[in-house]
């Protein structure tokens, strides 16, 4: 079974997500399994670390804060542009010590820092931990820190470690 | 569109004002990446398109062919995914090169690799 299928739910995935974006035929079907069994035989010599969720429950809360935190920098960043690029503001780099270790919990970190106007995901040292973001509208650096650290890296840790 | 008349009246109304929020902040986006002065300053106005900008113009697709009953709303959704997904390599890649650039160049504010901090 795991030689055949070294992935099952993302082939799975993969089969449901091909029969959404074309009809439903038996013909897709068919086409569809191949495609999807041949893409994770793929992912499997890429040999990943399968990622494991410990709670999955929390992951609705992550979702509805971030969309929410995306919105409001959404109205921060086309006010910046709109009033000029505005004189008085500050850009700058900020260093975030992360304790986040797991690879597809960074991987969604850097997907919500990325997503998020104003924020932007620079630079992350795999030894130290440490992450360089690049912010639009510096005020204050600890403020950054503490937001990332409390409101995403708690939660991804949760789901994830 | 050849079943504008079908689709309701509350439906209509949301569907245009989500479109024309959608494409209004992809076009601020556009134009702060013309206006803003640096790089790493530029690179946080596509953003405003990949994020809400698509956001909005997918629920607006989402409420009119719900409301037309003409299919499941489920492509908006994989096209939301696709594209939270796929942003930030394209953005991590010409973050680093420009990074790089800098710190090779000795110039800009780029901060050296980073050496371990504890602010805490």
């Amino acid at each position: 079974m795991s030689r055949v299928l070294p992935y099952p739910l993302l082939t799975a995935a993969l089969l449901l997500m091909w029969l959404l974006l074309t009809s439903f035929s038996p013909g897709q079907l068919i086409l569809g399994a191949v495609v999807a069994m041949g893409a994770s035989r793929a992912m499997a010599s890429l040999q990943p670390d399968k990622p494991r969720l410990r709670r999955w429950q929390i992951i609705p809360r992550l979702l509805g804060i971030v969309t929410l935190d995306i919105l409001r920098s959404n109205i921060a960043v086309a006010g910046v542009i709109l009033r000029g690029g505005g004189r008085d503001r500050r850009p700058g780099f900020v260093a975030i010590p992360l304790e986040l270790r797991d690879r597809t919990g960074l991987a969604v970190l850097a997907c919500i820092v990325t997503s998020t106007p104003g924020t932007a995901w620079v630079e992350h040292a795999p030894d130290t931990g440490v992450l360089l973001i690049h912010v639009l509208d510096l005020v204050d650096e600890a403020e950054w820190v503490s937001l990332i650290k409390h409101r995403y890296e708690r939660l991804l840790m949760e789901i994830f470690e | 569109m050849s079943h504008a008349q079908d689709l309701p009246g509350w439906a209509a109304l949301a569907t245009a004002a989500l479109v024309l929020l959608g494409a209004a902040l992809t076009l601020i986006g556009a134009i702060g990446t013309l206006r803003l002065r640096s790089f790493f300053e530029r690179i946080h106005a596509p953003t405003l398109g990949t994020s809400w900008g698509t956001g909005a113009i997918l629920l607006a697709s989402i409420i009119c062919f719900s409301a037309l009953g003409s299919r499941p709303a489920v492509q908006e959704i994989l096209i939301g995914v696709f594209i939270s997904v796929t942003t930030p390599v394209t953005l991590m890649l010409l973050a680093r090169a420009a990074i790089y650039r800098d710190r090779t160049e000795g110039k800009g504010e780029v901060p050296p690799r980073a050496a371990p901090r504890r602010p805490d």
